[in-house]
Order: C-alpha cells, then structure tokens, then sequence
C-alpha cells in the first residue's frame, strides 16, 4: 500500500524521498538531534541558522506558546559557522540532504557563510532573508528586493549548491520578494518565515518575550502562508518549500495545492514530536492513492488550473 | 510523548504564597497552581521571572493545589526569585518532561545539594507505595544540607532509612555522596536507583549502576530556551533534556556516554564542558 515512489519529489537538485522538511531554528544544531530528526522520517533537514560569529540568544522567554501557534524571539544563537562546520562534517553519511540555514549582516557574510558550509559538505543553503527579531539582520534586510538581489548574487557566486531563500510575510507584496530573488539565479523559494507578534501578560502588565516582539508560528499562519505560497507560485518558475502550521497531511497537501513543492515542519514538532514526519507522509500518501494520483509533483499547484 | 499537555504549556501568573528558607542559598517558594499540582515526580516547570529571565525547576512538593519549586542561587534569575516576597507575581508553564516511576519495593535515593528538591516529592510518592527506601543527601557542609528535619521524619514513619554526607565531615558521614552510595550497593540490594544531583555526581551513579548492575533512573540538567522539544538547547547525544527527559533511565543514559558528564551546548549551542 505504501508507495514509496509516489513520494519521491525532485527539489532543485536534491532528491527527496517524501516533501516533509525539517524548518530552519529546530533542533537543528547538533549533528546528533539532525540524525534523530531524519531518522524519524523527514525528507531533508534544515539546520539552525548559522552565522559568521558565534552569537547568544536573547535571555528567556524566547519562546511561548498562545493560543494559536508559538511565538518566539529566540535572537539567532548559533555557535558560528567555524564550529558549527564541524557538526556538518559529522553529517557526511546523512541518508537525507542536509540544507544549511544562513543569516547575515551583509552580502559577503551570507556568501562568506554559504561557502563554508558547502566546503563542510552540504547539499543547499537557505538564505534567512527573514528573521523577524534581530536587528539588522534577516527581516529588516530581506524586506528590499535590492538587498535580496545583491545578496542572492553574492550567494550563487560563492556556492555550486542549490540556493534557497526563506522569505518574510512581513511585507506588502511578498511576490515582489520572490521575483527578486528569482531574477538572480535562486534555486528556491522557501515561505514563510515567522509573522511579526507579541504577547502581553494582563496581571504583571508585561510583554512577555524578553525581546518584547517575536515571530508567530503555528497553526495561526497556515492560511497567511498558503496565500504567501499560491502568490508565489503565479510570479515565479522556480520551486518553492512551503512553511507555516503544517501539522497534518491536510495541511502539507494544500500548500502543495497552493505551490509548494515540499513542506517544512517546525512549530508542529513541539505538538505532536517527531512522530508527525511519518504521520504527514503516510497520509499524504493515502491522499494520493485515494486521488488516483502517481506522483505527489502532480498536485503541486493543482489550485490554481481549477 | 513524555506527558506532554498544551494547556499547561500556556504561561500562567501565579502569585508567591509563602517563602521558606532552607539554607543561607536555598529557599522554598510556595505557589497555587493546578496544572503544577499534577506533576509527577521529577518533571519539571519553566518559571518567569518577570523581566529578569525564565529557568526550569523541579518541583519539591504538591499538596492540593499548592505547589513548591526549591531555588538554590546561582545567578540572577535564582537570586531575583529567591528576594521575591509572599504575594510577588511568578509566570509558570508546565509540567514538562518525564518522571521517575516506581519499580519494585526496593530503592535507593542519592541526591546532592539541591538536586534532594525532586527526590523529596518522590521520597512521599514512594512511601504511598509502600516501597522501601534508603535516601543519601550529600552536601558540602552541614548548613548546606536540605531538608534534614523532613528525611529524619519520614524515617520514623515509613520505615526509610536516611543518611548523610558532608564533604567535612560536620554532620553524618564524612565524604562524598558517591562513596556512601557504593558502599550501600556493595552490600545491600536494591531493585532501584534514583539520582538527582549535579552532573559529575550522576556520571559517577551511572557508572556505579552499570558496576553493581542496578537500574538507574536520573535526572540531569541543561540550558533550555523553549522546554517544548523543539530549539535543540538542551540536547544531550540524540535525545532532548526537556522532552525526552529530564529523567532518563540506565539504557538512555548509557547511549549518551560520550556526552554524559562531559558535554554540554551553551546559549549559543556552542559545545563546551558539562
């Protein structure tokens, strides 16, 4: 009954054995805890972002869960690319493809980082070009079609490897974002990051997060991130990895409906744990079995032809 | 899927409603919470400290609805929670986590300094069990010992034996917690260890258990951001502190060796020394 073919999805380059993907800033900063995660049936995996620099988070509450999702403001910890490249290395045999995740202050260091990762073995990169709670970093850079351009090109300079950049929903015309990003070269889109939030305790008269505003993930931005993705999907050839409240089959299949050609999975993780890589697939394979359909490629963007 | 609730997962203020002071570092805060109030033993909770930080504590004691958190003071977040007053406003979210379950109607309890506080809650779980029970405290000196009047009582009520150890040797037996520990293995057998304590003092239960061929069930420490199984903080080998334990068992703990008591991940996720 499980079709294991039926699953296999072609993403730039990279072979996947299903569409589910581990998203950026989940447990993805040991080699360990990526083993683990593609051990328990992701497609690929997609480490924490890393950046030139070692860098601290912000002091806790960095992530809090409300009603409708999780929000976080976690501040980009990384250990820096010069360490974390030793965890890469680690990952050689990874029966997945391994994504690195990338921030940075400026084009150079997004290039900078990028390259180091693919020296270290790694089979993409994804541009952070989205992180709504540093400063001068991700958002506040990936808001600029220009700066996206400029850094896109200095990315595909520097890199062989298929480059994926995770845009914010932060903005008016997220399209706009993903044309830029196309018009140089990228690989893939990857949307949505987090959206811009915050959360304000009644009885200290407190926000919450240390860093006062976070990212909203979760259940909550699943139908802000398929219209992100379906926008996406009519301005641009390229493939695009859809991100935000997938937890279910359902959920995976309609972005793919929307354009997605796979799905990343984070906030999920801290409701239904490892488990829901499997449980996605399964039922995404029933959906197609049902549908009739041979392939999980013949749905991506099946929304927009009815 | 290690207890895990989403309703106790939301933050919750809660006010303080009595403070005990335990030793000159350590002190007991009381709280009314119901989502606390069902923790098992050795689960832990994330507590805010508003404006200062938010950090995971194990509970020390339930009854009813009223719960108890033991903060030792090592930095500001346990200084600032250790000055707050009866009345003063705490966020918690939790339980999180597994917990030590009860095997056989033999065990043996090792806890150092601090790490007593979730023993204590199971040390009353167990005598509901009617399980025997040896516990060894160990600390550095006699003033840094915890709850001695508690161990002393429930040593005339439940048959449990309790035991001492100073590093100077000015209260019960003089030396460390892990040699008293051995020295009861090598001559007493238990159906059960259960260990809380700092992380040098596990690795060397561990090895003990692993001599003396007893189960082991331990809880061990980590920084965590999230406590929901998902920012990879508090990771440890394969498995994650927050979801996957704290309290881990002996076969957990022996696929973890080569981290255990030597390596841990900082705020950055930096590996540095455990």
């Amino acid at each position: 009954m499980f079709n294991a073919e039926r699953l296999k999805v072609k993403l730039a380059e990279l072979d996947l054995c299903n569409p589910t993907v581990l998203a950026s800033g989940i447990l993805g900063i040991t080699s360990k805890s990526l083993r683990e995660v593609a051990r328990s049936g992701a497609g690929a995996v997609t480490t924490k972002s890393v950046g030139l620099e070692p860098r601290d988070g912000y002091a806790n509450p960095t992530v809090i869960h409300v009603e409708c999702g999780l929000l976080n403001a976690l501040g980009l910890p990384n250990p820096g690319i010069h360490k974390f490249s030793e965890e890469l290395k680690e990952l050689g045999d990874l029966e997945v493809p391994l994504i690195l995740s990338v921030y940075g202050y400026s084009a150079k260091e997004y290039g900078a980082v990028a390259k180091m990762g693919e020296e270290a073995g790694v089979d993409a990169v994804e541009l952070n070009l989205s992180c709504p709670h540093v400063k001068g970093v991700g958002a506040e850079i990936g808001q600029s079609p220009e700066k996206i351009r400029e850094i896109v090109k200095e990315v595909k300079v520097q890199v062989k490897v298929p480059v994926f950049a995770k845009l914010t929903p932060n903005v008016s015309d997220i399209a706009d974002l993903a044309k830029a990003a196309a018009s140089c070269g990228v690989d893939g889109i990857t949307a949505i990051n987090t959206v811009k939030a915050m959360a304000i305790d009644v009885e200290t008269a407190r926000p919450i997060l240390s860093n006062k505003i976070g990212g909203l993930s979760g259940g909550a931005v699943k139908p802000v991130a398929v219209r992100c993705v379906y926008e996406i999907y009519k301005a641009v050839k390229v493939p695009i990895i859809g991100c935000g409240g997938v937890r279910t089959w359902k959920d995976a299949v309609e972005f793919m409906l929307a354009g997605a050609s796979a799905v990343q999975i984070g906030s999920a993780i801290a409701f239904e744990d490892l488990a829901v890589f499997k449980s996605i697939t399964d039922g995404i394979c029933k959906y197609l079995e049902r549908k009739n359909v041979k392939s999980v490629n013949e749905i991506v963007g099946m929304a927009h032809r009815r | 899927m290690s207890g895990w609730h989403t309703d106790a997962n939301q933050l919750r203020t809660v006010s303080i409603q009595k403070v005990v002071t335990e030793t000159e570092l350590v002190k007991t805060l009381y709280f009314r919470d119901k989502h606390c109030a069902s923790a098992k033993p050795g689960q832990f909770i994330m507590v805010w400290i508003p404006g200062v930080d938010e950090i995971p504590l194990s509970i020390s004691s339930i009854n009813g609805s009223l719960v108890s958190i033991t903060v030792k003071e090592v930095g500001e977040a346990t200084r600032t929670l250790n000055r707050m007053r009866e009345g003063g406003l705490i966020g918690v979210r939790g339980p999180f986590g597994t917990h030590y379950k009860v095997v056989g109607k033999s065990a043996l309890i090792v806890g150092g300094g601090v790490g007593t506080a979730p023993l204590m809650l199971l040390t009353s779980r167990l005598a509901g069990e009617k399980v025997k029970a040896v516990v060894v405290e160990g600390a550095k000196t006699r003033s840094e010992l915890l709850f001695v009047d508690q161990l002393v009582e429930l040593q005339k009520n439940n048959g449990f034996k309790a035991i001492f150890t100073t590093d100077d040797g000015s209260y019960g037996t003089k030396g460390l917690v892990t040699d008293a520990t051995e020295k009861l293995l090598s001559t007493e057998r238990f159906d059960i260890i259960y260990a809380c304590g700092n992380e040098a003092m596990t690795t060397r239960i561990f090895e003990l258990a692993e001599k003396y061929g007893t189960p082991l069930q331990a809880s061990l420490e980590r920084f965590m951001y999230c406590a929901m199984g998902i920012c990879g903080s508090c990771v440890i080998g394969k498995y994650r502190v927050c979801r996957d334990g704290p309290v881990f068992n002996q076969t957990q703990l022996k696929e973890v060796e080569d981290d255990l008591g030597k390596i841990k991940l900082d705020p950055k996720g930096e590996k540095v020394k455990a």
